[in-house]
């Protein structure tokens, strides 16, 4: 973070609105609104899938059709009408893409508007990108590089005509399609993601990074991604979000699953910045994920969510410990302002013997906004000797937004260790009055007063995404003191 | 250097300031006196821009600019610094990332470019070994967890960090054992120069057998009511503030 000079974020303040709100000209092929068995089957034919998946679609829909959308959640919207929805929006393209050169224009620029250029990463950082616009995968970088490890890191469609084996035994096995109204929707109906392989006992060199994005109008995202990481190996996976600023809310219904076997560590880090809706509320993306991972023995999963985006968001990041000393990590920050809401948080499943789990969660409201942590810590019977520390901080920017925390705790195990600490604190005009008589002005003075709040979330990113964080805070609270 | 005319102040409609008067040239180093709730406090936060206090009368012209038409953070930026009192916590955010940050404001004011790494360390290096500050302590969360006597020497480094023109230092020596006060005062008296100047806020004399003051003044009910050299701060200690009240209410 050190290079990053307080300077240049200055300089980014000055450009306070939502800087990702613009629409990119690409023609886009697009299917009728609404869902049924028909379209469904017009998506898996689009993306010529094995039969399989079509039947798991279908299933998934059948599922879907019987549930009810959830409401326990503390957020406020209008349901979604599922009948006017876009399932299927891609922009046009006649071939795969074999290199870099290929890539449309169009949406070079797009990418580099949203800081992806990806010929600049591939010179200088050395990060590996899927960049999925609306409905598909539109490039990924680095890819024969990874080959030669044996990684596989590729879009989703991919991976289910190169690797069908590997799609088929892991995907829905952590995220079953029954699970909650949502996933299964997502099961139903995805259309790309993100799908990652890291072979046993590979360290993978470089930060994975999928760039998800929405673009086209009246229509939902709704992507899988899957990461597996077999027996020793290591992978940091990025993922990053933005969508054009428009007037109607547009739904974002994702389903990640993780996978870390035997020994393996995934790191997984999310920068969330879809459109929040303006000032007043209207427009924004409905953010609707679920987000779980498993551990085999000894193995270790890291969520590091840094949310500032998203009208409503609901998500769960969450850790099925399976295996015995298996560890699970969950770092957040939340940033509400104007008339966002969070509900988000956690669950850590221990089962195994002395698995271990952390959750560090500190949320920020700003304006009219609610901001909820929910989390679950639930030690089944065999998990002996299994601990776990909660810390879940809030930070109060204004007299009218809320905060809250709903921690669940279930114990069925006389040996597990459970510990959860949780503060409420409003910005202090204190703080405020004496980095100002220090010369420092009000917007640098929140900056810096937030990032510390967060420090200790941020510090779990990696270096460029720390960066992108920092700046990404200091936008969404700009003026927010009240 | 700063100017301060028939200053009347009022916070929550109470009137704390009836008329103070006050002129401080460069190089001279005047304490203020009083008793509990005589306006002392007050003063230094309407000096720094407190914003809960309203101005009813009077002037303050600082270096020649109107400092009352100056928001805190530039009144900062034109050499005003106030040690604070109850100096406050910023956790997560280190000392050292604080002063860069506070630093650069300034300079960039000024029309300056920032402050490069090697300057800054080695500035935070000079700095810390006046007011005998550890290292550590540099890196360490603003204030977080500071005992009262590391909090009142991390505002006296910061002082030292940021070279005011006038330092305004209110009741430093509140809480500090004798250890801590000689530290914090050879640490005033080390940036003592020609070109800068100092206000210094306290109850008690002992502090001013460390910090040697030009003048001493008496603020009592929200004026300045006498003011006299070192010896009168001498006959504060011995007789207490009662025989001023009641020459007061005499006259």
């Amino acid at each position: 973070m050190a290079q990053y000079t307080e300077n240049e974020l200055a300089k980014d303040l000055e450009n306070q609105d939502y800087k990702f709100g613009f629409v990119t000209d690409v023609e886009t092929e697009t299917i009728r609104k609404g869902l049924d068995e028909g379209i469904i089957r017009l998506i898996s034919a689009k993306k010529d899938e094995p039969e399989w998946l079509l039947e798991y679609r279908l299933t998934a829909f059948e599922a879907w059709q019987k549930m009810t959308e959830p409401e326990w959640a503390h957020v406020r919207y209008k349901k979604p009408d599922f009948q006017n929805i876009t399932y299927f929006a891609a922009p046009k393209q006649s071939k795969k893409y074999e290199s870099w050169d290929d890539v449309d224009p169009e949406m070079k620029e797009t990418m580099a508007k949203l800081g992806i250029s990806l010929e600049e990463q591939k010179k200088l950082t050395g990060v590996a990108v899927d960049f999925v616009m609306d409905s598909v995968s539109v490039a990924t970088s680095f890819k024969s590089k990874l080959k030669e490890l044996g990684i596989i890191f590729c879009s989703f469609s991919e991976a289910v005509q190169d690797y069908p084996e590997l799609v088929r035994e892991h995907m829905g096995s952590i995220v079953p399609h029954t699970d909650n109204f949502y996933a299964a929707l997502n099961a139903a109906v995805f259309t790309d993601g993100s799908f990652c392989y890291i072979p046993k006992g590979v360290r993978c060199p470089m930060e994975l990074s999928t760039y998800f994005r929405i673009n086209a109008e009246g229509t939902g995202q709704f992507e899988r991604t899957l990461v597996i990481a077999d027996e020793g190996s290591y992978v940091s996976y990025l993922e990053g979000c933005t969508a054009p600023q428009r007037d109607e809310n547009q739904l974002h219904a994702a389903v990640v699953e993780l996978k870390a076997l035997k020994d393996a560590e995934i790191k997984y880090s999310t920068v969330q910045n879809w459109y929040p809706g303006d000032k007043n509320g209207v427009g924004g993306i409905f953010n609707f994920v679920t987000k779980r991972g498993l551990c085999e023995t000894n193995a270790k999963i890291s969520w590091t969510q840094v949310e500032t985006g998203s009208a409503v968001t609901w998500k769960y990041p969450s850790c099925i410990l399976k295996g015995d000393h298996s560890v699970g990590e969950f770092y957040s920050v939340a940033v509400t302002n104007n008339y966002q809401q969070a509900d988000t948080g956690t669950k850590m499943i221990h089962l195994g013997k002395n698995t271990k789990s952390t959750i560090i969660s500190k949320g920020i409201s700003a304006g009219n906004s609610q901001n909820s942590y929910r989390g679950l810590v639930q030690i089944h019977k065999n998990a002996h000797k299994a601990r776990n520390f909660s810390q879940c901080d809030s930070l109060l920017m204004t007299d009218h937004c809320g905060a809250h925390t709903f921690p669940y705790i279930e114990c069925k195990n006389p040996s597990a260790q459970i510990e959860h600490e949780a503060t409420t604190s409003k910005i202090g005009e204190d703080q405020l009055f004496y980095c100002k008589q220090r010369g420092i002005s009000e917007e640098k003075a929140i900056s810096l007063i937030v990032n510390g709040y967060c420090k200790e979330v941020l510090n779990q990113l990696p270096m460029e995404f720390a960066v992108e964080a920092q700046k990404l805070l200091a936008i969404s609270l700009e003026g927010s003191v009240g | 250097m700063i100017e301060i005319k028939n200053l009347h102040a009022n916070i929550e409609g109470k009137e704390i300031l009836k008329g103070l008067t006050l002129n401080v040239n460069a190089g001279e180093v005047h304490a203020i006196m009083g008793p509990n709730g005589a306006g002392k406090s007050t003063l230094a936060n309407i000096l720094a821009g407190r914003e809960e206090y309203e101005i009813t009368a009077g002037d303050i012209t600082f270096d020649g600019v109107d400092l009352l038409a100056l928001s805190t953070e530039e009144r900062a930026r034109e050499g005003l610094f106030l040690a604070f009192q109850y100096p406050v916590e910023i956790p997560g955010v280190s000392n050292v990332n604080f002063l860069r940050t506070a630093l650069n404001e300034i300079r960039e004011a000024k029309g300056e470019d920032p402050i490069t790494a090697k300057e800054f360390m080695a500035l935070v290096r000079e700095k810390s070994k006046i007011v005998e500050l550890d290292s550590k302590l540099a890196s360490r969360s603003v204030n977080e967890g500071f005992s009262g006597g590391e909090k009142k020497r991390n505002e006296i480094f910061q002082m030292a960090m940021l070279n005011p023109k006038l330092a305004v230092l209110d009741e430093t020596d509140s809480g500090l054992d004798i250890d801590a006060l000689r530290i914090v005062a050879k640490g005033v008296n080390s940036l003592k120069s020609p070109e800068n100047a100092s206000i210094v806020i306290t109850h008690y004399q002992r502090l001013l057998d460390h910090i040697v003051p030009d003048f001493v003044h008496v603020l009592y009910d929200g004026k300045i009511v006498k003011t006299g050299g070192k010896e009168l701060a001498l006959e504060l200690e011995e007789k207490g503030y009662d025989w001023i009240k009641e020459e007061m209410q005499v006259s």
